[in-house]
């Protein structure tokens, strides 16, 4: 630690940092455009300027660069001093002197950093009075809007899309001021993390052509956090609703998983949840509409009628699973899954229970400085964590970067010195991957011969000699190339069926801890549940199948494939009850279909592919007729218990599960007595927006099952990270106030983690 | 007088060719830098010499060279000659390139040699088609004589030479804007540190110098320090290539100890101005510096004084106004150009110039207010050095700058008249 002196004050800080960086820590605001938490510093937009002084004696001190600056000893700096100030309204002035002055048609308007920022550098009359310069627009496909008038050329985008994600298909062209930041024909972008040039981009330039396409202001927004079902990464999300219908998805800051990008299954893959064409709005007995109690009926009556089995979702929450294991007894309740898929999870199920080896979050594979992918295509089963594995190929480079004095916050010295040099990043899989042109050395293998690689690698870790060949010469040089490593991780998966490969990964990863070297996995799951269901049974769909028929089969959200076999093993069931939101082709086939909730309509929780369990709120209460599935199957029990009284039931049953009550604070955490709101202090419309319904002003609906309020009431403190459903702070509007929020809450609870680890938290 | 740098260049425009250029001692420097001096003696020699880099900032070129790290064998450190010459008003490298490239070269291997670089790229304006032909004729002949490649003078040094055309924007001058065009990247300036000498082109060690620089290099090499230091008139070592623009009887270039007066280059080499035209200021080193009057007629050339009188050095090749050119337009021909050649990186030189481009139109065109003088006099603070994220739009404030100063009833005049008073219909 060592002292800086900033506008006559001494701090303690961390050195070598940048002082913008180190500013946002203390709390002092610092205007700024191209700097980003995750991007770096480039020095290019000069909003950030403050002033340094020599010594004590410098009176005049000279205009820097707060990103740029890395913070030393002593060092005397003001952020408030006029000269400085002045300057920094100036900059605000340059940008917006071509930049729309139209607000309130702007789909970004509300929530633009550029608003922000220029309310707080203090330009406020127009000078220049010339035209502005124009640009067309271009098509980016179905989801990404383009307005290219409103840059303000901070380079943020080309720095994420290129730079940090690896797209090829976008970037900047042109000169002076006649910049353009596109494609370079107009097209859908290639790449699945485009939609975070929404968050990115400070201004309008790139905006969500979902929310546009059933746009509301954002301030109107009713907004809930959220877990991403689309993959076993289990990213963070917030949900924002208005009029029953789901609008947008945002990122939500998860440290540990997600940081501040999603790939766009997460951020655009949400409509189906305003789907009326598709979603079951209703329960349907018999082809018949049926009301809630006609439907509990029928479904109680069916448990009596003989011997039932359910089957289990790797995509609906513990607790939904959970209450059906109960209902029809653990031996009774199956996995959604074949055998040879299921036996996998099982198999690392067992891994991790043993102990042996350490689970990896995607924060520490990003850190990691060699890796190994073994039979995984981790681009399409995982988005978020290949992004994460593309940024650790930096790590070893990064090294000799800071012998020399380049800090890793210097994004494009960085670049520059690092240039093509890797670390080593192994990838072994029978396809071409994404990963393929980023790693040091790629194996294109069958999933035989991946056994064999791994084992090769085993071997050499026991000490064993091993005859030369092709195959155990590359199991040598992946080892060497890690020699001076200070962690590895191996990134397998369930893809290839193959519960030898994540045995052989475990073990790798085990073996290199023996030799010093810190290590672990990282086992990509099928689904955002896999492994919360993988705690619940160890029986796959297939000893379900060859077992004989049941008189009533449930069939709790089934996303599986209804192949000839279950399809004929049902057949031969009395009674089929399916519990889903939208149709789809077990809907058809069920005689008892029960009209459950989506994420974005309960609660409940998730565990990811590192065991991580997530809660989800649901950010509108389900229609008339619509439930969650956890609370359908409360009901059919007859037992009158709540949510919070579910959690404690699972975690007193399930040893697994015996933090889940932990995972989020419960359904009575109160901050002064007032729930967290849903809905920021902005929120307009209350009274008006059922007028045509009733213009009697309805009381917000009522949530019994989270701290949060469907409501802008309540308290404005952030004091809990799993949470947070927007992010505004005072003067900060938009997501760059995620800054902001996560300073307050490190203060309060090392929130930037959220989520409970089943195995070694 | 000794003439160093421009003593084989001959009148009828053909280039110096190795045999002609060995004839009159040429690669001898070379050949004793690569056969018996050690780098560090090199580098020394040149610091010695006290000889500035040509390129417009006046640093000491050895000093500069001693910031590398030649410890390494296994590290690829780069030279590169700054051949990018785009500054208004400059075209003193070009007459180096176009005549005599092999005074170049050997400049470029002696460096090679002080940094230990086995690889190096001769940077050239995209205009300037007549150096490409020279400098790659040279290069060949170079080769062939063993002079660059492998082994070159039979010793186990080796150093392969290449000349890269530039596309033709005067930001590429600017050195790390160059490495990164070098490298295919877009030429937008680094931000420093790191600096080139530590982390330059591909990120390994680089030293950048201006042409001229790397032409004084073999004869301080060949004749020393101490004589180094005698050719000039002011503690700045050498001789330097002055060039005189604008109505003045005799424009041209010529090489003269550094510093002689303004007042000489302008009268006894230039002539003096033309007839029926008065002298009224001058950019001393091209367009990116303030504009010097009357007063500083006497001021000497070198990087000392011209900057004790308020300005640069710069590239020592001036550019004379005269009392019938509008000083407005003048400046607005100039921001013009440095508007347009603003490589868009930073906020203040992207929006900044532009807007000076139009408020200066505006009083150009007799539409202009007190206002508008507000906001120049503003610019040429915000774009000031340190502000922006390279020297371009700093250096495109001096003359502006100036002009507010000595020239600033012109303006008015515009405003009040409103029109200009040059203009005639
Ligand atoms: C906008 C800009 C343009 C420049 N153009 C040139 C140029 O054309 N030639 C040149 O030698 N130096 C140019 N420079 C200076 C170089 O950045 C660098 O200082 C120089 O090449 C170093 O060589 P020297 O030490 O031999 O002077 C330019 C600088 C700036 C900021
Ligand atoms: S498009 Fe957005 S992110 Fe990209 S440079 Fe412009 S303002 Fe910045
Ligand atoms: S990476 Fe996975 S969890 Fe994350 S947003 Fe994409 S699909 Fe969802
Ligand atoms: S001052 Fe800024 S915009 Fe101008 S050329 Fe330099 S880096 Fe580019
Ligand atoms: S944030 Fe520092 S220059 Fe842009």
């Amino acid at each position: 630690m060592i002292t800086i002196y900033i506008d006559g004050k001494s701090y303690q800080v961390e050195e070598g940092d940048n002082l913008l960086r180190t500013c946002i820590k203390l709390g002092i605001d610092i205007p700024y455009f191209c700097y980003h938490p995750a991007l770096g510093s480039v020095g290019a937009c000069r909003l950030c300027a403050v002033k340094r002084y020599r010594d004590a004696n410098d009176k005049n001190g000279r205009i820097v660069m707060s990103c740029m600056e890395p913070v030393t000893d002593s060092m005397i700096v003001s952020v408030n001093d006029e000269e400085v100030k002045n300057f920094r309204a100036a900059v605000i002035e340059s940008l917006m002197t071509n930049h729309p002055h139209d607000c309130p048609i702007c789909d970004e308007g509300g929530e633009c950093h550029l608003q922000d920022m220029v309310v707080k550098s203090g330009h406020t009359y127009r000078r220049f009075e010339f035209k502005k310069r124009t640009f067309k627009n271009q098509y980016l496909g179905p989801y990404i809007h383009h307005e290219m008038n409103r840059c303000i050329q901070c380079y943020r985008c080309v720095r994420f899309y290129a730079d940090y994600a690896g797209g090829k298909d976008f970037g900047v062209t042109g000169v002076h001021n006649k910049l353009y930041f596109g494609r370079f024909e107009e097209g859908p972008f290639d790449s699945i993390f485009s939609g975070n040039l929404v968050e990115v981009c400070p201004t309008g330039v790139f905006t969500d052509k979902t929310l546009r396409s059933h746009y509301t202001r954002k301030w109107d927004l009713t907004n809930a956090p959220s877990i991403c079902t689309h993959c076993a990464v289990g990213c963070n999300l917030i949900l924002g609703e208005r009029y029953g219908q789901v609008r947008r998805v945002l990122n939500r800051y998860n440290d540990a998983v997600n940081g501040f990008f999603i790939c766009d299954k997460g951020r655009f893959h949400y409509e189906y949840i305003n789907n009326p064409d598709t979603r079951i709005l209703q329960s349907q007995l018999n082809g018949k509409p049926a009301v809630k109690d006609e439907t509990l009926a029928a479904f109680r009556s069916r448990l009596s009628s003989g011997r039932t089995v359910a089957i289990g979702s790797s995509v609906a929450s513990v607790e939904a699973n959970y209450l059906l294991r109960q209902l029809v007894g653990p031996e009774n309740f199956y996995a959604d899954m074949p055998a040879d898929s299921w036996e996998v999870i099982t198999t690392l199920r067992k891994i991790y229970d043993s102990a042996e080896v350490r689970v990896l979050t995607v924060k520490e594979i990003e850190q990691a400085e060699g890796i190994l992918v073994l039979g995984e295509d981790v681009y399409q089963s995982a988005p978020r964590l290949a992004l994460a594995i593309r940024q650790s190929i930096r790590n070893k480079p990064l090294r000799k970067a800071s012998k020399i004095n380049i800090p890793a916050w210097h994004a494009n010295a960085v670049k520059t010195f690092i240039g093509t040099e890797r670390g080593p990043l192994f990838v072994a899989h029978p396809q071409p991957t994404w990963l393929d042109e980023m790693s040091l050395q790629t194996y294109r293998k069958d999933a035989g011969e991946l056994e064999q690689l791994a084992e090769a690698i085993v071997d050499l870790l026991e000490g064993k000699a091993l005859a030369p060949n092709k195959l155990n010469e590359e199991a040598r040089h992946i080892l060497n190339a890690w020699s001076d490593c200070n962690s590895v991780a191996i990134v397998c998966g369930t893809s290839l069926k193959n519960k030898r490969l994540v045995e052989l990964s475990a073990k790798i990863a085990s073996l290199l801890r023996k030799n010093n070297i810190n290590s672990g996995i990282y086992c990509i799951t099928p689904r955002a549940n896999s492994m919360g269901l993988g705690i619940l049974t160890e029986q796959s769909l297939d000893i379900l199948t060859k077992s004989p028929t049941a008189e009533h089969v449930i069939i709790l959200e089934p996303v599986f494939e209804l192949t000839d076999e279950v399809k004929s093993w049902l057949n031969g069931c009395k009674n089929i009850t399916v519990m889903q939101h939208s149709r789809n082709e077990f809907t058809g086939i069920a005689n008892l279909v029960v009209a459950s909730a989506t994420v974005a309509e309960s609660e409940g929780t998730l565990v990811n592919a590192e065991g991580r369990m997530q809660r989800y709120f649901s950010v509108m209460p389900p229609q008339e007729g619509i439930a969650a599935a956890w609370k359908w199957l409360v009901d059919v029990k007859q037992e009158n218990i709540g949510y919070d009284d579910l959690l404690t039931a699972i975690a007193n049953d399930i040893p697994h599960y015996r933090q889940i009550t932990e995972v989020a604070p419960g359904a009575g955490y109160r901050i002064n007595g007032m729930k967290i709101p849903r809905q920021t202090p902005r929120f307009s419309g209350r009274t008006s927006m059922l007028a045509h319904v009733n213009v009697h002003e309805p009381k917000p609906a009522e949530d019994k099952n989270s701290p949060l309020a469907y409501s802008m009431e309540g308290t404005r403190q952030n004091t809990h990270g799993s949470l947070i459903s927007f992010y505004l702070m005072p003067g900060w509007h938009s997501v760059q106030a995620t800054n902001k929020i996560l300073r307050e809450l490190d203060q309060v609870v090392n929130a930037r983690s959220t989520g409970i680890r089943i195995w070694n938290s | 007088m000794e003439k160093p740098l421009t003593q084989n260049i001959k009148s009828d425009g053909s280039y110096c060719t190795l045999d002609e250029y060995r004839r009159n001692g040429g690669y001898e420097a070379a050949r004793k830098a690569v056969l018996e001096m050690e780098p560090q003696q090199i580098t020394q020699t040149v610091k010695d010499a006290n000889l500035l880099g040509r390129g417009g900032a006046g640093f000491n070129t050895g000093m500069k060279w001693s910031f590398v790290d030649i410890s390494d064998p296994n590290v690829q450190r780069y030279v590169i000659a700054n051949g990018d010459e785009m500054e208004p008003g400059t075209f003193k490298d070009r007459m180096l390139l176009e005549g005599d490239p092999h005074q170049l070269i050997e400049g470029m291997i002696i460096a090679a040699k002080a940094l230990q670089a086995t690889k190096g790229y001769i940077f050239v304006r995209w205009a300037y088609k007549k150096a490409h032909r020279v400098i790659q004729q040279a290069l060949d002949e170079a080769y062939q004589a063993g002079m660059l490649g492998n082994n070159i003078f039979g010793s186990n040094f080796s150093f392969e030479l290449h000349l890269h055309t530039s596309v033709g924007r005067y930001i590429c001058g600017e050195e790390t804007a160059l490495i990164n065009s070098l490298e295919g990247k877009r030429a937008n300036p680094r931000a420093k540190p790191p600096f080139p000498q530590i982390s330059g082109l591909f990120g390994k060690p680089t030293i950048v110098n201006n042409v001229e620089t790397y032409c004084n290099i073999p004869h301080i090499i060949k004749h020393g320090p101490v004589w180094y230091k005698s050719l000039s008139r002011s503690s700045e070592g050498g001789t330097k290539l002055y060039g005189v623009s604008g109505r003045v009887k005799n424009p041209g270039l010529w090489e003269l100890p550094l510093g002689v007066t303004i007042r000489e280059l302008l009268f006894d080499y230039a002539g003096g101005m033309q007839d029926g035209y008065k002298f009224r200021g001058l950019l001393p080193g091209g367009a990116s510096t303030d504009f010097l009057v009357e007063e500083h007629l006497d001021t000497p050339m070198d990087f000392a004084s011209v900057a004790k009188a308020g300005s640069r050095l710069g590239t020592g090749t001036m550019i004379v106004m005269d009392d019938q050119t509008c000083p407005v337009a003048f400046v607005h021909n100039l921001i013009r150009f440095f508007a347009n050649e603003s490589c868009g990186w930073c906020t203040p030189c992207r929006e900044g110039l532009p807007w000076v481009e139009k408020v200066l139109e505006k009083i150009e065109r007799g539409e202009g207010t007190e206002k508008d003088i507000d906001i120049l006099r503003f610019h040429t603070k915000y774009l000031g050095p340190g502000n922006t994220f390279c020297a371009l739009a700093p250096g495109a404030m001096e003359p502006l700058q100036s002009a507010l100063k000595y020239f600033i009833d012109d303006f008015y005049r515009h405003i009040h008249e409103k029109k200009c008073p040059w203009k005639h219909e």
